[in-house]
């Protein structure tokens, strides 16, 4: 088989249509700026790669966070969680390393007992992988609804660049049949490579970079191929879209890729949250869309591109209906957890993220 | 380690599950398949809103054992809007200060770690400022 044929192939598109019928973001409420990072470890002279990023509070991880992102989701959906028939979260910081996220959340939200729970990994694209595979599930008419969900309260070692950006937040999806959609998911893309640009080996608290593999070989890589063979395999051209919503792992890595692509800096404002939040890592790319869909119209067209170190690119093209406007308002909006925001200092931040050995 | 009661208690404690007297449509929390108002048998599950407002609060500053890494936080007796009044921590005060009549809404939030970091995590009610 020749890579030509893999490529026309590569298209994921389900036997039938498929679409978001309800989503919610969560943010949690504190923020520790980059000045912060940057008095303590430089001396106060260097810069940071965004203005600050969100902190869970001390009772807060990836179950709770994905509770509520759930909640809004349903609220969304106006379905019965007991229609649900997957609760699968994708993340790297499950509280957990052994015993699923999936089944505390589905208890929360009173999915349980007819449903499946799982927990998905694949570094910072965990959610899409969960996405993509609800589009499957609902578009196999295996069910007809299913929560996927991208959430993290990422690590990163004091003192390390990460440490800047490494956020809490995410989004949730219920998928649904595309005739009640609030936006149809026509189909997917996914594009990946064995890179080592990232990785944190088990029972190891924080994560490592590998050498010089973030950029080029792993982010830029995968982000553009992923782009470039949806674009290719629809027949669509960057000016097709309204949004566009790049994995988000500070302010200038999404803009890059967008340029490279040649959409335009208006197309992806609206979904471009690292500056604010920070790095959700397995969240960025499904919040970033959250938020574009809190202001999106009927007939809008959104290209996501997740990626995931190790390394891949999940690409997604999605069109919004027009239920989306009644479904807007059901929840609390991306931008309202956002607004929601109390600065934190270093200090408290090391509390908070349990970095002080009290025994 | 406490595992049997806190697996019991999962339901009322994840989302609020309580029950409605099918007799008299009092809405009981916690839940006790006897209604207190009438007497009679009450064993229908009933989701509670979330949304009620402090009735009272106190601030702890000396916590009992598991709660000490998270002092000082407010504890409040909340009164639902179906009527029942539960005792919970607040959270996501920010710089607010709790007050009396203030509107909250229930979120699930982890309650403390049972016995030590081998221990199982316990997920439960708190409740915290309406955000919107």
């Amino acid at each position: 088989m020749t890579e030509e044929h893999v490529h026309k192939n590569g298209l994921l598109k389900p036997n039938r249509p498929v679409g978001i019928i309800g989503y919610g973001a969560y943010v949690p409420r504190y923020r520790l700026p980059g000045a912060e990072v940057a008095r303590i470890w430089t001396g106060g002279t260097g810069g940071s790669p965004v203005k600050e990023k969100s902190v869970p509070g001390l009772d807060e991880d990836v179950i709770t966070m994905s509770i509520e992102a759930a909640r809004n989701a349903l609220a969304r959906a106006g379905i019965d969680p007991f229609e649900l028939r997957a609760v699968w979260v994708g993340s790297e910081s499950h509280p957990y390393a052994v015993k699923p996220t999936g089944t505390i959340v589905a208890e929360a939200i009173g999915a349980t007992p007819a449903v499946s729970a799982a927990d998905w990994e694949f570094a910072c694209k965990a959610g899409t992988e969960a996405f993509t595979a609800a589009m499957g599930l609902v578009g196999s008419k295996m069910a007809n609804y299913a929560l996927a969900i991208g959430m993290d309260t990422a690590q990163g070692r004091p003192g390390d660049a990460l440490e800047y950006t490494a956020a809490a937040g995410g989004a949730a999806y219920i998928l649904g049949p595309a005739e009640e959609a609030l936006a149809v998911v026509d189909s997917a893309y996914s594009y990946v490579s064995d890179t080592p640009d990232f990785f944190r080996r088990a029972e190891q608290k924080y994560p490592e970079h590998g050498q010089r593999f973030t950029g080029e070989p792993a982010y830029f890589t995968h982000i553009t191929s992923a782009a470039r063979a949806m674009l290719d395999l629809t027949g669509a051209a960057p000016e097709d879209f309204t949004f566009a919503v790049f994995h988000q792992p500070n302010a200038k890595f999404p803009q890059r890729a967008a340029s490279l692509l040649g959409f335009k800096p208006e197309q992806i404002t609206a979904g471009l949250l690292s500056p604010v939040i920070g790095n959700t890592y397995a969240g960025a790319a499904l919040i970033g869309l959250s938020a574009v869909l809190d202001i999106a119209k009927p007939g809008d067209r959104i290209l996501v591109v997740s990626f995931g170190s190790g390394a891949g690119s999940d690409a997604f093209d999605i069109r919004v209906t027009d239920k989306i406007t009644e479904r807007q308002k059901k929840a609390p909006t991306t931008q309202d957890y956002i607004a929601r925001r109390t600065p934190i200092d270093y200090g408290t931040y090391v509390r908070i993220r349990g970095n002080l050995a009290l025994k | 380690m406490e595992i049997p009661r806190h697996w019991r208690l999962k339901k009322q404690r994840y989302g609020l599950v309580g029950e409605v007297c099918p007799h008299c449509d009092a809405k009981i929390f916690p839940p006790r398949d006897v209604c207190p108002h009438c007497g009679g048998e009450a064993k229908t599950a009933f989701n509670f809103s979330g949304r009620g407002e402090v009735y009272s609060y106190t601030v702890m500053h000396d916590a009992p054992a598991g709660f000490d890494q998270n002092t000082p936080y407010a504890v409040a007796l909340v009164k639902l809007e179906e009527g029942p009044v539960v005792t919970a921590q607040l959270t996501d005060l920010g710089e607010e200060q709790p007050r009396i009549g203030m509107p909250v809404e229930m979120v699930t939030r982890k309650i403390r770690e049972d016995a030590n970091e081998r221990g199982m995590l316990i997920y439960g009610y708190k409740f915290r400022p309406v955000l919107r």
